[in-house]
């Protein structure tokens, strides 16, 4: 029972205190889980990390589940991944009541304004970001030209871009085979 | 009923964005277009909200969209579908995982799904660039017509260009980004506007 409640304590700092989720949260993760509480080692870290990596869903509740889990089995895992939601949710909820009040300010419509300029600076940051961590094959840059095309193409025909997220799935398996084969 | 298709959308898409974050964008910014939700300002204002406030981005999306719908119970359902996907899959793998990670399926399916996920945020962000530069063109021909060159735009410009300066150049830290771009906003709307 102790250390359900210390799982979902850790996670629920990590969730209240790291901001831009998912990568930032691992730093921290790895301080509180191994360094202070031993709960798991550096080798699962690296774990987590491809696992949250290759299976679907926010890097952070991936992380969360899977080290609760390690600690704690099933209900290990439901404390850790509560414990990193709640933050969240808390303060969105809060944040979502009150900028409905606010947002008929003129000097908020101002500001929200300017916002959106700096976010769109923010959100190609983030891209750059995800662009460096791409493996840089011939076939990676393909692979993200074809997704970015068809992506728009498939907005202006109103066709939903999860069919763009099962191909470039089905061309990497079998760019993958053939490369097996072509060793072999 | 609104409940339900809260859950139901972010179930499904906690279930096909790999990657985390901001590989949800282009997904929710898509359905949220679809379905009619909220304008699309409006979800590019809650993007700075989310970089501005703790906890993962996909929480905070659901989160909002969910309050935004149907308060507080619809943030609930938005949540719980978000979450839901990871953790029944991760209670399946953190038994086989050595085994999963190995995997020539997983392997092959991940060489394809990487460069995806960068090239679908590409395309949020341009559709994002769009919104914010140009929000009354409803199309991309729109372009090229006179009057899109307002002072508007031209303040938008500046204030983007300096925060990709400041994230970029100086590694400022984004709150810092939007608490300045909202401050020029402010300016900008009483004396120039």
């Amino acid at each position: 029972m102790k250390k359900l409640l210390n799982l979902f304590w850790v996670f629920f700092k990590i969730g209240a205190f790291t901001f831009g989720g998912g990568y930032a949260m691992i730093p921290i993760i790895q301080k509180e889980v191994v360094e202070n509480k031993k709960w798991v080692t550096d080798d699962d870290i690296l774990n987590v990390i491809a696992i949250a990596e290759s299976t679907p869903g926010p890097i952070a509740i991936n992380s969360a589940t899977f080290i609760g889990y390690k600690v704690a089995g099933v209900l290990g895992a439901a404390c850790a991944t509560l414990g990193v939601v709640i933050p969240s949710f808390v303060i969105i909820t809060i944040i979502a009541f009150f900028l409905n009040k606010f947002s008929e300010y003129e000097a908020v419509q101002y500001a929200f304004y300017g916002i959106r300029a700096g976010v769109l600076a923010l959100v190609i940051k983030a891209l750059i970001t995800m662009y460096k961590k791409m493996p840089k094959t011939a076939i990676a840059y393909g692979i993200a030209v074809f997704a970015f095309v068809a992506s728009l193409v498939f907005d202006i025909i109103n066709i939903s871009i999860i069919y763009v997220i099962l191909a470039c799935a089905v061309i990497g398996l079998v760019s993958s085979l053939f490369k097996i084969k072509e060793v072999e | 009923m609104q409940f339900f298709e809260l859950f139901y959308t972010f179930f499904y898409i906690g279930i096909v964005t790999f990657g985390g974050g901001y590989a949800m964008l282009p997904l929710i910014q898509s359905t949220v277009l679809e379905k009619g939700w909220m304008p699309h300002e409006q979800l590019v204002d809650f993007v700075a909200i989310s970089e501005s406030t703790p906890g993962p981005f996909a929480i905070n999306i659901a989160t909002y969209i969910g309050a935004e719908r149907c308060g507080v119970l619809g943030s609930v359902c938005a949540t719980l579908g978000v979450v839901m996907p990871s953790f029944i899959i991760i209670l399946l793998v953190a038994r086989v995982y050595e085994k999963f990670n190995s995997n020539r399926i997983v392997k092959g399916v991940m060489i394809g799904l990487k460069p995806a996920v960068i090239g679908l945020i590409a395309s949020a962000v341009l559709t994002i660039g769009k919104t914010v530069l140009i929000p009354d063109v409803t199309t991309f021909m729109g372009v090229f017509s006179k009057d899109i060159l307002s002072l508007e735009l031209l303040c938008s410009l500046i204030i983007f260009a300096l925060g990709l300066f400041l994230i970029l150049k100086k590694k400022a830290h984004p709150i810092l980004v939007i608490v300045i771009s909202a401050l020029l906003g402010i300016l900008a709307g009483y004396f120039i506007l």
